[in-house]
C-alpha cells in the first residue's frame, strides 16, 4: 500500500514539472531504467502535447498581455486561436490511439495518461469546442479584460483536454479542477454586472460542493483499494474485504455524485439556467459543450474503467438520473416564456440539461451490456457539440442587434438574414432529431439502440416521450424564424418573399462569427450526408 | 413481360432519381431562378419549377412502371444496395415490387396534380417559394418510404414528411391551423418514435435491418415475445399514421385546417405510409406477433368503419354545422378501417383487398378533397349548413359539371360496383370471411358483418351529402351574373393570382351574394364558375383511373397478388 502510494506520488511529481520545465526528467529516466528499475517515469511528449501546448499558450497569453498596448490586444485572441488550432493539429499523429505515458515502472501495468481513441476523440471535441468559442468571443471581448479572458479560456481548455486522458483519480480530480476553476472566473468576468457575479457565485458554490463530495468519495475508494490508478481500482474492487464493502459502495456513489454535478444531471442541474444567462454568451456556449464533455467523460472513465464491478450500483442509478434529467430539462424548456429577457439562452440552457439526459443513457446501458455502448455517448456528444455551438453562434449574431435575446426577437429572422435563419432552423431540428437534421436523428437512433440493446426498454420509452416534448419547443422556435416580421401582415401577397420589400437594418456581421456559423453548418450538413463520420465511434470499443 | 425493355442499370437510376430529384428540386426552389427561367415573376417561376420537377418525377415513375417486369412482380426490381452508415448497419437499399410500385406511381401522380393545381391556384399564405420546396420534400419523403428496403431508412423517410406537412398546415392552412398542425406533428412523432423502438428491437435481435432478408426469414430468427413487443410498438406508430380508430383524432383537425393541396396529399399518400408499413414490415417480419394482435386490429378496424360512418352521418345532419372537409376526413377513418381489416385477416385475399382499397382511397379521396376545395373556393365556406341553406346548395344547377363530378366521387367513395372503391371493400370483407389459420373464424365473421353494415352507413351519408350539396332549388334568373363568368374564368385560369384575393374571398364567384344571408333563398341564385380547364386537367386523371381500376381490377391485383403471396409465405412462394 505504501509502495503504491509512493509511485502515485511519483507520477504526480513527474507531471508537475512537465507543464512548466520541459526536457529534463524524461530522457534521464529512460536511461536509468535500463539497469535499475527506477521509479522515475518516462514521458511521451507527443502524447501529452495537446493539453500541454494549450497550457503553455495560456501562460504566454497572460504574460504577453502585460506588454501589449491596448489597441493590440486583439492579437491575443488570434494567438489563442492559433494555439488551439496547433493543439488540434497535434491530435493527428495520435490517431492510432495506442500511446500512453506516466506509466508505473514497477509492478502492475498502469499508466496515468493514456491517449487512446476515447481520449483523442474527446480532446478533439473539447479543443474544437474551445476553438469555436474563441471565434464567438473575438468581437465580444472589447468590454472584457482581454488578457485574463483568453488566459482563463485556454487554462480551462487545457484542463478539459487533460481530463479524458487521465487514468488515475488524482490526475482526474486535478484536471477537473483545472477545467472548472477558470470557468468560474469566466462566468463572472463581466465587471459591474450583477447578474454575472451572481451567476458566478452560484456556479462556484455548487461546483465546490460537488468537488468536496467527489473528493470524499475518491478518498473512500482509495481507502478500500489502496490505489488511484483506474485499472488497478477495477481489479481490486472485485474482491473487497466484506468489512470495507459499505465504504467502497459509498465511495463509488459519492464520486458519481460529483460528476453528476458537472454534467448538470438532475437533481444537480439548478445552477445551469442562471449561470448560462449571467455568463457572457460565448462562455455559456463553452459551458454547454466543453463543460458537459468534461463531466460525462469523467463519468465514463470512473464508471466503465474504474468501477465495472459495481455496475449493479451505478447502472440503475444512472438510468434513473438520465430519465429524470431529460424530463426535467424538457419540461422546464417547454415552460419558457418567449417574451422574457434572454429567453433564448435560457431555452438553450434547459435544452442542454435535457440533452445531458440523452448523453447519460448509453453510459447507463453500458452497465447492462458492454463497454462499447459508451461509443453512442461519444457519437451523440460530437453531434451535440457541433449543432449546439452552431445554435449559440446564431444566438450571438442575433444578440448583436437584439441585446435582450428574447425568443420573440427571432421572429422574421428569415426575412432579414435568410442564411442565418436556415442555419438555426437546421441546428434546432438536429437537436430535435428530425429530418432534415439527419445527423441528429441518427445520433438519437444510436442512443435508442444502446438502450434497447441493454434491455432498458422503460428508459427508451421515457426518452421517446421526451423527444416528442422537446420537438414542441424546438419546432416552435424554428417556426418563429420563418414568421413574417413584426409589423408586416402574416398573410401578405406573394411578393413578400423578395428581399426588396423588407428592408432590415443590416449590421455588418463580424468575420469570426460568420466563420463559426459557416464551420458549424458545414460540419452539420457534412455529418448529415455521411453520418458514419461520427457514428463509427458507436460501433467500436474506444479503449 | 415488360411494356418496354429497360436495362437494369437504367431502372436503378430511375428509382434513385425518383427519390432524390424532389429533394434537389426543393433545394433549387430556394435559390433564385437562373436567367432564362425567370418567367413573368419570381412566384410564377417557382411554381412552374414545382410543376416541372414533379412532372419529371411522374414521367420517371411511369417509365419505371413500364419497365417493370410484370411476370415477376414478387421479386424486387431496380434494386440499389449501397452501404451508408456501417456503424448502424444502415444501407441505402432501394427496390420496388408489385406492392410498392402502384403506391409509388400514385404518389408521383398526386403530387404532380397538386403542383399543377397550385400553379393556377396558390393557397393563401406566405411566399410560394417555401410552399413548392415543402411539397417537394414531402414528395421525396413519401416516395422514399415506398422505395426503401431498410428499416432505419424507412424510419428516416417516415419522419421526413413531418416537418413539411407541419409547415404546410401551419402556414397555408385555414382556421385553427396552428393547433391542428401541432396535433398532427406531435401525434405522429410520438407514434413514430415508439415505432423506432420496435424497429430497433427487430434489427438488434435478428442482426439485420434489411427488409428483404427479414421478410425471407419470416420471423424465424425472432422469439414470439420479441415479435409481440415489436408488433405492439411498430403497430402503434403505424396505426397513428393510418389512422386506426382510437388514435385518429389528429386527422379531422389536420384535414379541416390544411390547404386543399395539403389535404389531398395527406389523405392520398401520407395515410398510405401507415398501411404500407403493416404490409411490408409487420406481416412478413413478425407473423407470430401479428397473429397475436390481428383480432384486436380487426376489432379496432371495424369500430373505425362504423365510427367514421356515424361521425359522418352526424356531421351531414341538418343543423350539425358539419364541415365538408372534416366529413371526408372522417370518411377516411372508415375507409382506412377496411384496409386495416383486410391486413388483419392475414390472408392473400384480404391483404390484396387492403392494397387495392389503399390505392382506391388515394384516388377517390384525393379527388373528393380537390372537389371540396373547389366548392369551398366558390362558396367561401365548407360548412354544410351554410352551403346548403334551406333546400340545398344546388350545385347541379349552378355548376353542373362540378356537381356531377362531386356526385361521381361520392358514389365511388361509397363503393359502387364498377368503380375503384368497390373491389377493395369486397375483397377485404371476403378475406374476413375465412381468415388465416390460427385466427378465430367466428370473430372475423362478426367483424365482416359489422364491416358490411358500415358500407351501408357509408352509402347513407354520402347520398345525404350529394343531396344537400348537389341538389336544391336553383333559380337562374340572374342572367347578368352568369354572363360575368366568361370574363372571370380566364383570369383565374391564367396563372397564379395574388393569393390575398384567392384566399379571402370565393374566387371566380365574385357575383355570389354573402351566404350568411342566403338562408331563405328567394329571388336569384347566381351561376357559379364551373370547372376551369386547369381543374379539369388536375382531376381527369383521377376520374379515369377510378373507372379503370373499377372496371379492370386485374391491372392492380395482378401486380400485388404474387408479391403478397410471397410475403405471407415467407419468401418461398
Amino acid at each position: 500500500m505504501t509502495a503504491d502510494l509512493s509511485t502515485t506520488a511519483g507520477s504526480l511529481v513527474a507531471q508537475a514539472p512537465a507543464a512548466t520545465a520541459p526536457g529534463t526528467g524524461g530522457a534521464a529516466g529512460s536511461l536509468l531504467a535500463a539497469d535499475v528499475p527506477s521509479v522515475v517515469q518516462s514521458i511521451d511528449w507527443l502524447a501529452i502535447a495537446p493539453p500541454t501546448l494549450t497550457a503553455l499558450a495560456a501562460l504566454v497569453v497572460l504574460v504577453a498581455d502585460l506588454f501589449l498596448p491596448a489597441h493590440r490586444k486583439r492579437l491575443l485572441g488570434y494567438a489563442t486561436l492559433t494555439a488551439l488550432a496547433a493543439a488540434l493539429a497535434f491530435l493527428i499523429p495520435l490517431r492510432s490511439g495506442d500511446r500512453s505515458t506516466f506509466c508505473v515502472t514497477t509492478g502492475a501495468q498502469a499508466c496515468s495518461y493514456t491517449a487512446d481513441h476515447f481520449t483523442v476523440v474527446i480532446q478533439a471535441l473539447v479543443l474544437g469546442g474551445a476553438f469555436l468559442t474563441v471565434l464567438l468571443s473575438l468581437d465580444d471581448t472589447r468590454k472584457l479584460p482581454a488578457g485574463e479572458y483568453w488566459f482563463l479560456l485556454l487554462a480551462s481548455a487545457s484542463g478539459a483536454a487533460l481530463l479524458p486522458a487521465s487514468r488515475d483519480l488524482a490526475t482526474l480530480v486535478v484536471a477537473l479542477e483545472v477545467a472548472s476553476l477558470p470557468a468560474f472566473a469566466l462566468v463572472g468576468i463581466k465587471r459591474g454586472d450583477r447578474g454575472s457575479s451572481e451567476a458566478a457565485l452560484k456556479f462556484f458554490l455548487s461546483s465546490v460542493v460537488a468537488t468536496a463530495v467527489m473528493l470524499l468519495g475518491v478518498s473512500f475508494v482509495y481507502a478500500t483499494t489502496g490505489t488511484l490508478h483506474l485499472t488497478e481500482i477495477a481489479a481490486r474492487l472485485d474482491d473487497v474485504a466484506p468489512v470495507l464493502d459499505t465504504l467502497a459502495k459509498t465511495g463509488v456513489a459519492l464520486t458519481l455524485v460529483g460528476f453528476a454535478f458537472k454534467t448538470a444531471a438532475a437533481p444537480f442541474h439548478f445552477w445551469v439556467p442562471d449561470t448560462y444567462v449571467g455568463a457572457p454568451l460565448p462562455i455559456a456556449a463553452y459551458l454547454s459543450v466543453v463543460g458537459k464533455a468534461v463531466g460525462f467523460s469523467g463519468l465514463i472513465l470512473v464508471t466503465v474503467i474504474a468501477f465495472p464491478s459495481y455496475a449493479d450500483v451505478w447502472g440503475p442509478a444512472l438510468a434513473v438520473l438520465a430519465a429524470l434529467t431529460m424530463t426535467v430539462g424538457n419540461v422546464a424548456a417547454l415552460r419558457q416564456n418567449a417574451a422574457r429577457a434572454r429567453s433564448a439562452v435560457r431555452l438553450l440552457a434547459w435544452s442542454s440539461v435535457a440533452q445531458a439526459g440523452y448523453l447519460l443513457v448509453p453510459i447507463a446501458a453500458a452497465a447492462y451490456s458492454s463497454d462499447e455502448q459508451i461509443g453512442s455517448t461519444v457519437a451523440y456528444a460530437l453531434m451535440y457539440a457541433v449543432v449546439n455551438l452552431g445554435a449559440f453562434a446564431v444566438a450571438a449574431l442575433v444578440a448583436r442587434t437584439h441585446p435582450g435575446n428574447r425568443l420573440s426577437d427571432y421572429r422574421g429572422l428569415y426575412a432579414t438574414r435568410p442564411l442565418a435563419a436556415l442555419a438555426l432552423g437546421f441546428f434546432l431540428l438536429c437537436l430535435a432529431g428530425l429530418p432534415p437534421g439527419i445527423i441528429g436523428l441518427f445520433a438519437k437512433v444510436t442512443v435508442f439502440s444502446a438502450a434497447v440493446d441493454a434491455g432498458l426498454g422503460w428508459l427508451a420509452v421515457v426518452m421517446a416521450v421526451n423527444v416528442v416534448i422537446a420537438l414542441y419547443y424546438y419546432l416552435q422556435w424554428t417556426a418563429i424564424l420563418f414568421r413574417a416580421p413584426d409589423g408586416a401582415p402574416e398573410t401578405a401577397g406573394p411578393d413578400t418573399g423578395s428581399p426588396a420589400s423588407a428592408t432590415p437594418r443590416r449590421f455588418r456581421v463580424p468575420t469570426p462569427l460568420t466563420t463559426a456559423i459557416v464551420l458549424t453548418s458545414a460540419a452539420g450538413i457534412l455529418l448529415s450526408g455521411v453520418p458514419q463520420t461520427v457514428l463509427r465511434f458507436a460501433a467500436v470499443s474506444l479503449f | 413481360m415488360t411494356v418496354i425493355d429497360i436495362s437494369p442499370s437504367v431502372m436503378q437510376f430511375l428509382l434513385a432519381f425518383i427519390v432524390v430529384a424532389p429533394l434537389l428540386g426543393a433545394l433549387a426552389a430556394l435559390l433564385p431562378a437562373p436567367p432564362g427561367l425567370r418567367g413573368r415573376n419570381p412566384d410564377q417561376a417557382v411554381l412552374r419549377h414545382g410543376v416541372t420537377v414533379t412532372g419529371a418525377v411522374l414521367v420517371a415513375a411511369i417509365v419505371l412502371a413500364a419497365g417493370f417486369d410484370h411476370d415477376h412482380p414478387a421479386t424486387m426490381q431496380a434494386t440499389t444496395d449501397i452501404s451508408w452508415i456501417p456503424a448502424l448497419d444502415v444501407r441505402i437499399h432501394l427496390g420496388i415490387d408489385g406492392i410498392s410500385l402502384p403506391l409509388l406511381v400514385l404518389t408521383a401522380l398526386l403530387t404532380f396534380l397538386c403542383a399543377l393545381y397550385s400553379y393556377f391556384k396558390l393557397p393563401a399564405g406566405p411566399s410560394p417559394k417555401a410552399f413548392v420546396a415543402l411539397v417537394l420534400v414531402l414528395e421525396s419523403g413519401t416516395l422514399a418510404t415506398f422505395a426503401v428496403l431498410d428499416l432505419l431508412l424507412f424510419f428516416l423517410a417516415f419522419e421526413m414528411v413531418l416537418i413539411p406537412m407541419y409547415f404546410l398546415i401551419a402556414r397555408w392552412g385555414g382556421d385553427q391551423r396552428q393547433a391542428a398542425a401541432w396535433k398532427f406533428i406531435l401525434y405522429t412523432l410520438l407514434g413514430s418514435v415508439v415505432m423506432l423502438l420496435g424497429l430497433l428491437l427487430i434489427g438488434l435481435k435478428s442482426g439485420t435491418f434489411d427488409m428483404v432478408a427479414l421478410a425471407t426469414d419470416n420471423g424465424r430468427g425472432l422469439t414470439t415475445s420479441v415479435q409481440v413487443i415489436a408488433v405492439l410498438a411498430i403497430g402503434l406508430g403505424l396505426a397513428v399514421k393510418t389512422p386506426m380508430w382510437p388514435l385518429h383524432s389528429w386527422l379531422p383537425d389536420a384535414h379541416t385546417a390544411a390547404p386543399t393541396v395539403g389535404s389531398v396529399l395527406l389523405a392520398g399518400v401520407l395515410l398510405k405510409m401507415g398501411t404500407y408499413g403493416f404490409v411490408r414490415i409487420l406481416l412478413p417480419v413478425a407473423p407470430d406477433g401479428m397473429r397475436t394482435f390481428a383480432p384486436y386490429l380487426a376489432a379496432f378496424a371495424v369500430v373505425g368503419i362504423v365510427y367514421g360512418s356515424l361521425a359522418c352521418l352526424a356531421l351531414a345532419r341538418t343543423g350539425a354545422k358539419g364541415d365538408l372537409k372534416r366529413l371526408i376526413a372522417y370518411s377516411s377513418v372508415g375507409h382506412m378501417g377496411f384496409v386495416l381489416l383486410g391486413i388483419a385477416t392475414m390472408t392473400p385475399t384480404g391483404v390484396n383487398g387492403a392494397l387495392f382499397a389503399n390505392i382506391a382511397h388515394g384516388l377517390i379521396t384525393g379527388l373528393l378533397f380537390f372537389l371540396v376545395g373547389a366548392v369551398k373556393d366558390r362558396y367561401g365556406t365548407a360548412d354544410l349548413d351554410t352551403l346548403a341553406g334551406a333546400t340545398g346548395a344546388a350545385l347541379y344547377g349552378r355548376a353542373p359539371r362540378l356537381g356531377a363530378l362531386l356526385a361521381f366521387a361520392a358514389v365511388a367513395s361509397l363503393g359502387l360496383p364498377g368503380l375503384a372503391g368497390f373491389w377493395g371493400e369486397m375483397l377485404t370483407l371476403f378475406g374476413a370471411y375465412s381468415p388465416a389459420e390460427g385466427l378465430s373464424r367466428p370473430a372475423f365473421r362478426t367483424f365482416m358483418a359489422i364491416g358490411a353494415f358500415g358500407t351501408l352507413l357509408t352509402a347513407a351519408y354520402m347520398l345525404i351529402v350529394v343531396r344537400r350539396v348537389c341538389m336544391g332549388e336553383h333559380a337562374p334568373h340572374s342572367r347578368l351574373s352568369s354572363d360575368e363568368q366568361p370574363q372571370q374564368a380566364p383570369r383565374t385560369a391564367d396563372g397564379p393570382q395574388p393569393s390575398g384575393a384567392a384566399g379571402s374571398q370565393p374566387s371566380g364567384a365574385a357575383g355570389s351574394p354573402p351566404l350568411e344571408t342566403a338562408g331563405p333563398r328567394t329571388a336569384t341564385t347566381p351561376q357559379l364558375a364551373d370547372i376551369h380547364p386547369y381543374e379539369a386537367a388536375a382531376w381527369t386523371p383521377l376520374v379515369a383511373l377510378t373507372v379503370l381500376a373499377g372496371l379492370w381490377p386485374a391491372v392492380l391485383l395482378g401486380l400485388t397478388d404474387p408479391a403478397v403471396q410471397q410475403l405471407l409465405a415467407g419468401g418461398k412462394s
